[in-house]
């Protein structure tokens, strides 16, 4: 299948081993993968700031950056929920209302894509640690991806799972909201990121790099010894 | 910045970092969370039930104008008079009114959400009649000067230390620390009240059309007794309350107590139709509905946000959310707290002014998840943030999304400001820089990496 | 006085000329209007009579309400004397009803027929009520009772102890099969207060912790006969 990478914009300049470790999976399972780098960002900062006028103008251009793809595949629940829920809802009653159902359609979050689309769970990786796992809200709540990811984790081989407490909390990032409110978001980082190092797992994984970068930000800043990654770079290990 | 934000932001800071409170809520409502699960457990299709719940709010508010008729009809025929206020200020004088012509000299009320939404004890007080409120979370309340924290757990902020304190203070009482002990001294104090009181005033959670029966839930009797014994009932309901049919009430009824308070069913759901009948031996000789608008119509007419009409306030969103656990419920400062208050608040009083509420989420959808009649909370906190940013942009906002908007349609641009955002990284980090610095404060960020992915990506791929 | 009453359905009709969405729905097919249609995804209330008491007596006791089953009236109106006794009862008051007169006569305390002559300050410092129902709901382990079945309003919750004499085949499965008995048997003649009682009263309000007899009765005993 045509791959077409859909790389959150933070991914790309802050953290671009997760957009890299998604195309080496997708690779190792014999998929050709491209990435349009006319793709910016899928304008959720403004959206959810109720700045919806100029997020319509960053959604439409989305459109036809990824415009002829077969599927988008993006590392990020958030980012993915943004193009499959909200683009239809923000597009709804303009001249692009059916192409942004067309693209919902066609746009996958990387554990879903992987499990549900193509029907894989054991991608031939190997991570000898132990993990936990966190659900982002967007990956939970809006693409209802919940087992996807357990799934792919339970089959690298060597890996052992934790489960931990507050399993559906969310982790306080919400994009402008972790700056807007910073005490209410590091409040909230608190008690998720205080469950995750309660576990004694060496690395809390999720399939949401933004949601990573609040936690990991925090367990950072208060000295705990676990460290943030992403589903993709547990699943593109394979040494 | 409004009065209102300015308060909500210096509260929410401060209780955010406070640990012990924040622990204590938390461990209060660990018991809920364990019941909730159980009672969820025996239904035998929850979503399907949530469903059924939906639709029989959906179906009386979307039909409201002939349902409300039909309800008023059956209820003025089973002998209660029916009263309407446009807004606080009629329903307020509707209610002093009754308690002048009885000549009133003590009033006892019931929990009721919609009395504290029009301030009903302030203006009863101001005109001179004693006011008890009977729920023992409202009483702890009403005794310390302070709103509910909670609609449906009103006091649950408050230890037992403070509530013994309380009661030697008020009442007299020899201090304890047993929430027994305490229950049944409110319990002894309270019992002559309702004797002595000669209006009674309640809320309503539904009012059935199809019988013109309104139906009140509680778990403590006091409603039952408020609606027994003084010679006067008054109940005050929100005019979305009503529903369609008898049987309507077989599917809200249990879902209002395992959603909201962990339960199958709360201990009393009464249904009353009207004053005592010829041959009942007990029971108000007037029973007195005030039906009240106040803003509903508003929501009503936006079909967006109109099934924020369909709580039935049962606090399940609450419960889950969050920011309310953090922030606690007083810091809202509204009658309605945490999802549901931040959704509905704009509409009741301006969304200038209390849009704030709305922005302060992370938009995690907790709430909808546990909504027993399919509230679409978290995306109608996104609809206020539209209308808000329409209705009264700041120039910050739309200065820093323009801005923003211009660089993303611009690949060349923003692979240029990546890169001098990750040169720079550093020392940004330690300017005083909007966002940014507020993030610094707490947490830290990942080392930038030397080459952005499309970067890396180009480099591989040629 | 200019008419609220009109305006406010002025503004109603007015908004509701856009018209909403349906929720979105997870189920297989709308619900519609519930009435009369059976619930399968509610909490069981059994499929047969002897079910629907299996499950009733789980919910009492998980309500903290006793349940009492004796085989006919004569060993109701003992365990009622004997539940006087052994809770020291002073002062019992009691509907007016056929069946609970000869339940009366056996206390041996001082009791009192409490719709004959309806006294709240008297009824207030008796320690037990006792009442007969409309019906009993095992699916949710409810009693219901009306003004009329139960003495009143006030006796079924004034006393700090609420007794009810029922009989088995009083049992419904569900709350829907209970107010349909309510609307076949009432019309449009209702009682003016029906209530259905789930345990005995309870509070959670200081720091969440379950205490019973917040206002109403601390204890609720159901005697079942048949």
């Amino acid at each position: 299948m045509r791959v077409s990478l859909f790389v959150p914009c933070f991914v790309d300049q802050l953290t671009p081993k997760v957009g890299l470790a998604t195309a080496k999976v997708l690779k190792r399972l014999g998929h050709d993968v491209e990435f349009r780098s006319a793709q910016t960002c899928c304008g959720q900062p403004s959206f959810n700031s109720g700045q919806w006028d100029v997020a319509r103008e960053g959604a439409i251009r989305a459109l036809s950056v990824f415009r002829g793809a077969d599927v988008v595949v993006g590392p990020s629940g958030s980012c993915v929920a943004m193009m499959r829920n909200f683009y239809p809802e923000l597009l709804k009653g303009t001249p692009h209302a059916a192409e942004a159902d067309d693209l919902a359609a066609r746009t996958f979050e990387f554990s879903e894509f992987l499990v549900k689309k193509l029907g894989v769970t054991d991608v031939g990786a190997k991570f000898a640690k132990k993990v936990t796992y966190h659900d982002g809200c967007h990956a939970m709540r809006e693409l209802r991806l919940k087992e996807e990811p357990r799934q792919l984790l339970r089959a690298v081989r060597g890996l052992e799972f934790i489960e931990a407490d507050e399993g559906e909390t969310c982790c306080g990032f919400g994009g402008l909201f972790s700056a807007k409110f910073p005490m209410i978001s590091t409040a909230m980082a608190q008690v998720k990121g205080g469950a995750l190092a309660r576990t004694g797992a060496d690395y809390v994984v999720s399939s949401d790099p933004s949601c990573l970068l609040q936690i990991g930000g925090w367990l950072s800043r208060e000295g705990k010894p676990i460290l943030p990654l992403h589903i993709a770079e547990v699943l593109a290990n394979d040494a | 910045m409004d009065d209102s934000k300015a308060i909500f932001l210096k509260d929410a800071t401060v209780n955010a970092a406070d640990g012990d409170q924040r622990a204590f809520i938390n461990k209060a409502l660990g018991g809920y969370y364990t019941n909730r699960d159980l009672q969820k457990a025996r239904y035998r299709d929850w979503e399907r039930a949530r469903d059924a719940a939906s639709m029989a709010k959906w179906s009386a508010v979307n039909d409201l104008a002939n349902v409300l008729e039909k309800f008023v009809s059956n209820f003025e025929r089973n002998g209660g008079v029916v009263h309407w206020a446009r807004d606080a200020e009629e329903a307020r004088v509707i209610i002093l009114k009754i308690a002048e012509d009885v000549k009133a000299k003590a009033i006892v009320k019931s929990k009721c959400m919609t009395t504290e939404e029009i301030h009903l004890n302030d203006a009863l007080e101001k005109a001179g009649y004693g006011v008890v409120e009977s729920d023992l979370g409202e009483f702890i309340q009403q005794l310390r000067g302070e709103a509910p924290y909670h609609f449906v757990f009103p006091c649950m902020h408050v230890k037992r230390e403070a509530i013994s304190e309380l009661f030697t203070k008020h009442l007299g009482t020899a201090p304890t620390d047993s929430p027994e002990e305490l229950t049944m001294i409110a319990r002894r104090h309270l019992r002559q009240l309702y004797i002595d009181a000669d209006i009674g005033i309640t809320g309503a959670n539904f009012l059935v059309a199809e019988t013109g029966q309104i139906s009140i839930t509680e778990n403590e009797g006091n409603a039952r007794l408020t609606a027994a014994l003084p010679r006067i009932h008054i109940a005050l309901s929100g005019i979305e309350k009503v529903v369609n049919h008898l049987d309507d009430l077989s599917v809200l009824l249990p879902m209002l107590a395992t959603a909201g308070a962990g339960q199958p069913m709360t201990c009393y759901n009464t249904l009353y139709s009207g004053p005592r009948k010829k041959g009942e031996c007990d029971g108000p000789e007037e029973f007195h509905l005030v039906l009240m608008d106040n803003a509903r119509t508003r929501i009503l007419a936006d079909p967006e946000q109109r099934d924020s009409l369909h709580c039935i306030r049962c606090g399940a969103c609450l419960n889950v959310c969050p920011i309310f656990k953090n922030i606690g419920g007083l810091a809202y400062g509204t009658t309605y707290q945490g999802p549901i208050g931040s959704v509905i608040t704009p509409h009741l009083r301006g969304l200038k002014q209390w849009n704030h509420l709305s922005a302060a989420s992370s938009l995690c959808g907790a709430c909808t998840d546990a909504c027993p009649v399919r509230i679409d909370l978290h995306h109608h906190l996104l609809r206020n943030r539209r209308n808000a940013s329409k209705e009264s942009p700041t120039l910050f906002d739309l200065a820093f999304h323009h801005g923003f908007t211009f660089v993303i349609k611009r690949p060349w641009l923003f692979a240029l400001g990546g890169r001098i955002f990750r040169a720079t990284l550093p020392l940004l980090q330690k300017l005083p820089l909007p966002y940014m610095g507020a993030w610094m404060k707490t947490r830290d960020l990942p080392k930038a990496p030397a080459q952005s992915f499309r970067d890396q990506w180009k480099n591989q791929n040629v | 006085m200019s008419d609220a009453r009109s305006d406010i359905f002025a503004r109603i009709r007015e908004a509701l000329k856009v018209k909403a969405p349906k929720p979105h729905l997870k189920g297989d097919g709308a619900p519609g209007k519930t009435s009369t249609v059976a619930k399968p995804w509610l909490p069981d209330g059994g499929e047969t009579a002897e079910d629907s008491l299996t499950i009733l007596a789980e919910q009492l006791a998980k309500l903290k309400a006793v349940l009492i089953r004796v085989p006919d009236h004569a060993s109701a109106a003992k365990a009622v004397a004997e539940l006087s006794v052994s809770k020291n009862w002073k002062k019992v008051a009691y509907h007016g009803h056929d069946l609970l007169r000869p339940v009366a006569a056996a206390l041996t305390c001082e009791n009192w027929e409490a719709d004959a002559s309806f006294d709240k300050q008297r009824l207030e410092g008796c320690d037990a009520g006792i009442t007969t129902c409309e019906s009993i709901v095992a699916q949710l382990g409810s009693i219901l009772v009306s003004s009329t079945s139960s003495g009143g309003r006030a006796l079924s919750i004034l006393p700090h102890v609420h007794v009810v004499i029922a009989e088995t085949s009083q049992v419904v499965p569900d709350l829907g099969a209970a107010l349909a008995l309510v609307k076949a048997r009432h019309g449009t003649d209702m009682p003016s207060m029906l209530s259905f009682i789930t345990g005995p009263s309870r509070t959670g309000d200081i720091e969440r912790i379950l205490v019973l007899g917040a206002h109403g009765p601390k204890e609720l005993f159901l005697i079942l006969v048949g």
